[in-house]
């Protein structure tokens, strides 16, 4: 009975690294086809932390001894990824990295004014 | 806000560090007498993190473990996690779609929370969420890039952004 639990959750394990990997793929996709920084960093970031949490919970569910390691990683990856993103873009428009010709609106510029 | 003691702060601080340290190091393949020393080794470097760092790490202390605000966290991981994957398929179609949807655009929106690790949460969640990402915090103004601009007005692009968040943040930090 127990042997069928564990295959049961080492398929679903497998399921959710693969979901993981193609998030992971789609990313680099975006990479590339996003026209500036900013769309760039926002497929980056999503994509990345949804792919390596996948990853990571299907890693914890093959073998789940390593679930609470695998979810305290998660945990710190969600509590810094995006900090990093948004560091990231603050440092590129401050630097002068400019935005995609077809944007619409700038509300920062004005702020920067204002400074 | 009242004042929480040192004391207490520095309880949470090394409570914090020594959860993460036991979750890290356990393995049921170690033999007990051999993680006594894994423990006595996290409890002393627990100590020494938790005295450098206790007064940036938080200001509310063993109140942050109130069973209200912990209830309010886990009833806020469901509608983060949903978020999330909505905001993947969002990816995923833009990246995959051959036109391009996207209007990108900065634009700016207000939150009342007041509280710093509220204002973070709130930011995070921003950014992993369908289409936005927060660039900069300044008191109150969020400047947000957002992938498809939907409103350029503070209040109703704030209320789409922000969505359900700011309510279980309130919540949770406030």
């Amino acid at each position: 009975m127990t042997a069928v639990v564990y295959i049961i959750l080492e398929i679903i394990g497998y399921i959710f690294i693969s979901i993981g990997t193609f998030f992971l793929l789609l990313a680099s996709i975006g990479l590339i086809r996003m026209p500036d920084v900013y769309n760039r960093m926002q497929t980056a970031t999503k994509a990345t932390t949804l792919g390596a949490l996948s990853v990571l919970v299907g890693i914890g569910l093959i073998d789940l001894w390593w679930l609470p390691k695998s979810l305290i990683l998660a945990i710190f990856i969600v509590l810094t990824a995006p900090i990093g993103a948004s560091a990231l873009a603050r440092a590129s428009y401050k630097h002068g990295v400019k935005l995609w010709k077809g944007s619409v609106v700038d509300k920062y510029k004005d702020e920067k004014e204002e400074d | 806000m009242k004042k929480v003691s040192n004391a207490n702060r520095f309880a949470y601080a090394f409570l914090a560090f020594i959860i993460v340290w036991c979750t890290l190091t356990f393995s049921p393949r170690i033999k007990p007498d051999q993680y006594l020393e894994e423990f006595i080794g996290g409890v002393v470097i627990s100590l020494i993190a938790a005295a450098l760092s206790y007064k940036h790490l938080s200001q509310r202390g063993l109140y942050n473990l109130s069973p209200k605000r912990i209830g309010w966290f886990f009833a806020y991981i469901p509608v983060f996690i949903w978020a999330m994957i909505k905001a993947n398929f969002d990816v995923a179609y833009r990246v995959l779609s051959p036109k391009k949807p996207i209007k990108p655009g900065i634009v700016r929106i207000r939150t009342n929370l007041k509280n710093p690790a509220g204002k973070l949460a709130l930011a995070n969640s921003i950014t992993l969420t369908p289409g936005t990402m927060t660039m900069q915090i300044i008191d109150d103004k969020y400047y947000i890039h957002w992938i498809y601009v939907q409103s350029e007005d503070e209040k109703e692009a704030g209320d789409i952004i922000k969505g359900e968040f700011e309510k279980y943040l309130k919540e949770v930090f406030e």
